[in-house]
């Protein structure tokens, strides 16, 4: 078998798995599969969460496993296993540029200055995370891949055959956003061949680095090569096979020893040093202002006051997340738990929970509501920014009486809006659909004489904050629906300490 | 030759060969095709006059009656008392002559169970697992072709269905599940006291030839209890969160839209308080019945008396629904039969 059929199947496989763990991450089909591989295989994910936390969360440790092969032979994990990469692969091919014209082609593959951007990139996410904001996830190829899947591209699908993906049409605030920079980025690809993955990807960058120390290599043998450059023909790294190789540039595709006429390039176990340029190419000045630049992202960002006293009412984090300045070490914005969601409660930020937080999950109860009997978003976080809490820890039952059920947040009502407390007509809803036992919602019945001097007996309903969970059904089944008449806001929070509500936490009174 | 000379900027017409004869025809026929087309296609599409958004004149579609003919030898009422589901739903089925006397070789049955949240069953706040296999099996035992199981849920339908164990049967005996999907509901007509038109799950009628309501008893925080005859708002889609404002009136409506061969009361384990959504087993009281008939009136009535133990006279809906002539809320007058397992 040659040796790029057998990379093609492993590309199919791997590609396939991806789209398999992306279909299966329902409440329906999720069986145990371990739907978040592919982010926990991803080294720089645990890197850059070992720097914000000190720990390797769960199954993160299994990114050992493309660790090591990357510091025995290089950036295999791009062009064998990296389903974003793939995808760029696969367009360049049926789009790109020169298909049929062998000249544009080897031209278009040469090196150029603009892909040392992508170690830019990785230093500056990498400084920004040593000061305690984890960015990595912004254009992580297997976070960004699987956010727009989450939120573009499922979405688009269900709505072109109904019911395939949800029950319900989804909904993702935002979503355009990120479905167009997903367009951007494969678009790309007809201009430069693998834009992202050579000019963008940190996690390119980063095995690079790792790379740099790999045994073996893509080798030309130079008494054989004859200068025909055709070795770059289907170049998919750009690594310059074809003089000193680049070699934290390299994909491994092998691509360049089939298309190489004279048999002069091999995969070679330490081959001569001369003859590669081992360490990426950045100048010193960029890589001091790249550090700067994520120095001041996190400065900026933190000084901003969205994670601390400014924070947004909107910002209802799901249950089990961890304090807000952790989550922002955590949480790596893949989306995987607004995939899960059975409710489409979990929308994508933009802007609410400031710069640092694009992307995070928010509960948004106008589209959703949280589950009372669910924790599955905290089932497949893969870095611990939703711990993987069971459902006697978030209702608070069994062992877990004592401390009580998790809170996102306290409903609170907007008597001017409510039906039975402002307009004489009888409502609660509310009421029905709250699911604590004893119900956090309660009425009153009370008899009111209308303008037209009828009598009208109706319910009026209240919250009990030592009940309320804040899992917002209440606010979304309000029939006020464009601003409900009674909504979540996250004050009352379990996992922040200073955002809660009630001094005792509501103990002395149950 | 000078005026030519002149005249080159408007193309050397001297030099170039006229047009063909089939090329001007060719050009000038493209061109006089889209303006005709252009004509006809907006002539076509014009709309002449405006209307006024949200009074478009509203059309749906009507429900048929699913009633078995009455009788007079056989009971339309049956209490069973007992301790497990299948032999007391049995029992009562037996008592009113047989699942056969509803179900006939080959008809495609629509069980409808209350499957509103997301609990587990022992909380009693959705249709129990057991009380749906026993009534399937039924069913199926009777010679249906087919059984479908469908609901509307408040919580999300997957995580309902899943977590209060329907899924589970409907896979073990082979029923079709329908999801509320958004191209299963149309509008439905009828002339009720509130209800008009409103969207329905129509996708499970356009083949069931027989219905079954199959209900949990169980208190409700504003109409004071969901039984047999609250258990169709799960067929409706739309603002049902606008219902409230009438919740009497448009549970009364339900009994006027909808005409069931059978309906079934599992009063097993009683929802007594904290409804409709439940969530302690405190809230759940043992009563060991399952109440079976044509008139959902009356097994209502004898669930809101007997099984909740509350007073009829709070019970607005099961009034307006007697008064309108939709059932007989006097279930002691109703020919009926019961039977202790």
């Amino acid at each position: 078998m040659k040796i790029r059929t057998a990379r093609r199947i492993s590309q199919v496989f791997f590609f396939s798995l991806f789209l398999f763990f992306v279909i299966i991450t329902d409440l329906r089909y999720l069986k145990g599969y371990p739907a978040s591989l592919f982010l926990e295989l991803d080294p720089l994910v645990s890197f850059a969460t070992a720097i914000t936390t000190h720990t390797v969360y769960k199954g993160l440790l299994w990114s050992l496993l493309l660790w090591v092969p990357t510091l025995l032979l290089g950036r295999i994990f791009c062009n064998w296993i990296c389903p974003y990469g793939i995808l760029h692969h696969f367009i360049g091919w049926l789009f790109g540029k020169g298909r049929s014209v062998e000249k544009t082609r080897v031209e278009s593959n040469r090196y150029r200055s603009i892909y040392q951007v992508k170690y830019i990139i990785l230093i500056a996410v990498v400084v920004a995370a040593i000061c305690g904001s984890l960015q990595v996830g912004l254009l992580d190829p297997i976070c960004l891949f699987y956010r727009s899947m989450a939120t573009a591209i499922m979405p688009t699908l269900n709505m072109i055959f109904p019911a395939s993906v949800y029950v319900r049409q989804f909904f993702h605030s935002g979503g355009w956003v990120i479905g167009f920079l997903l367009f951007f980025l494969v678009a790309m690809n007809v201009v430069i061949p693998r834009f992202f993955c050579r000019v963008l990807c940190p996690l390119g960058a980063f095995l690079g680095t790792l790379s740099m120390v790999s045994l073996w290599r893509i080798d030309r043998d130079p008494n054989k090569c004859v200068d025909c450059d055709l070795c770059l023909k289907n170049c998919e790294g750009a690594a310059d096979p074809h003089t000193q190789l680049r070699k934290s540039e390299c994909f491994v595709c092998f691509n360049c020893i089939e298309d190489c006429p004279e048999k002069a390039i091999s995969f070679k176990f330490m081959p001569n040093l001369q003859r590669e340029l081992t360490a990426p190419q950045v100048p010193a000045r960029r890589a001091v202002l790249a550090s700067l630049a994520g120095a001041c992202f996190f400065a900026f960002g933190r000084t901003s006051g969205a994670s601390d006293r400014d924070y947004n009412k909107k910002v209802i984090r799901p249950p089990g997340s961890v304090e807000e300045k952790q989550f922002l070490d955590r949480c790596i914005k893949c989306d995987q738990c607004i995939r899960v969601c059975p409710t489409n409660v979990l929308q994508p930020t933009l802007m609410e929970a400031g710069v640092e937080g694009i992307w995070t999950p928010i509960l948004n109860m106008k589209v959703g509501y949280c589950e009372l009997n669910c924790t599955l978003c905290g089932q497949v976080c893969p870095t611990g920014a939703i711990q993987r809490i069971t459902i006697e820890e978030k209702t608070g039952v069994g062992k877990f009486a004592k401390q009580g059920p998790i809170r996102l947040g306290t409903a609170f009502y907007d008597r001017g809006r409510c039906l039975p407390w402002s307009m004489e007509t009888p409502c609660v809803v509310c009421e029905e659909v709250c699911p604590t036992s004893p119900k956090a919602i309660y009425s009153r019945e009370v008899t009111i004489t209308r303008r037209d001097g009828q009598q009208v007996t109706l319910r009026r309903p209240y919250v009990d904050p030592v009940l309320c969970i804040g899992c917002g059904i209440c606010e979304h089944e309000c029939p006020v629906s464009d601003e409900a008449a009674i909504r979540v806001s996250p004050i009352g929070e379990t996992r922040s300490r200073e955002r809660r509500l009630l001094l005792d936490g509501g103990v002395s009174r149950k | 030759m000078k005026d030519h000379s002149e005249n080159a900027s408007f193309g050397e017409t001297s030099s170039e060969p006229a047009i063909s004869r089939r090329e001007f025809l060719l050009r000038v026929g493209a061109t006089t095709a889209l303006i005709a087309g252009g004509v006809v296609g907006g002539a076509a599409l014009w709309q002449k006059d405006h209307f006024i958004p949200g009074f478009e004149e509203q059309q749906g579609l009507t429900l048929p009656s699913y009633r078995i003919e009455a009788s007079k030898v056989l009971p339309s009422l049956a209490i069973a008392h007992g301790t497990e589901h299948s032999p007391v739903i049995r029992a009562a089925i037996d008592a009113l002559g047989g699942m056969e006397r509803f179900v006939k070789k080959g008809d495609i049955v629509l069980i409808k169970p209350n499957v509103g949240f997301d609990r587990s069953p022992a909380l009693a706040a959705t249709t129990h697992p057991d009380a749906l296999r026993a009534v399937a099996r039924l069913v199926l035992e009777a010679g249906a072709s087919k059984v479908l199981v469908a609901d509307n849920p408040i919580n999300s339908p997957a995580g309902c269905f899943l977590k209060s164990g329907l899924q589970a049967v409907a896979s073990e005996l082979n029923l079709s599940l329908l999801y509320p999907e958004a191209n299963f509901f149309s509008p439905l007509q009828i002339e009720g006291e509130i209800l008009r038109n409103w969207t329905f799950f129509h996708e499970p009628f356009k083949k069931a030839t027989k219905v079954i309501g199959l209900a949990p008893c169980k208190d409700h925080n504003l109409c004071h209890a969901s039984m047999t005859m609250k258990n169709w708002y799960g067929l409706l889609g739309g603002q049902r969160n606008q219902f409230h404002q009438h919740i009497h009136s448009i549970v009364s409506d339900f009994a006027l839209m909808m005409k069931p061969t059978l309906v079934i009361l599992d009063g097993m384990n009683v929802l007594m308080r904290n409804g409709p959504t439940g969530g302690r087993l405190s809230d759940v009281k043992s009563m060991g019945t399952v109440v079976a008939g044509i008139d959902m009136v009356a097994v209502d009535s004898y669930g809101y008396t007997r099984l909740m133990e509350r007073d009829l006279d709070e019970l607005t809906y099961i009034h307006k629904a007697h008064e309108r002539g939709l059932g007989n809320k006097n279930w002691q007058d109703v020919f009926h039969k019961e039977i202790q397992v």
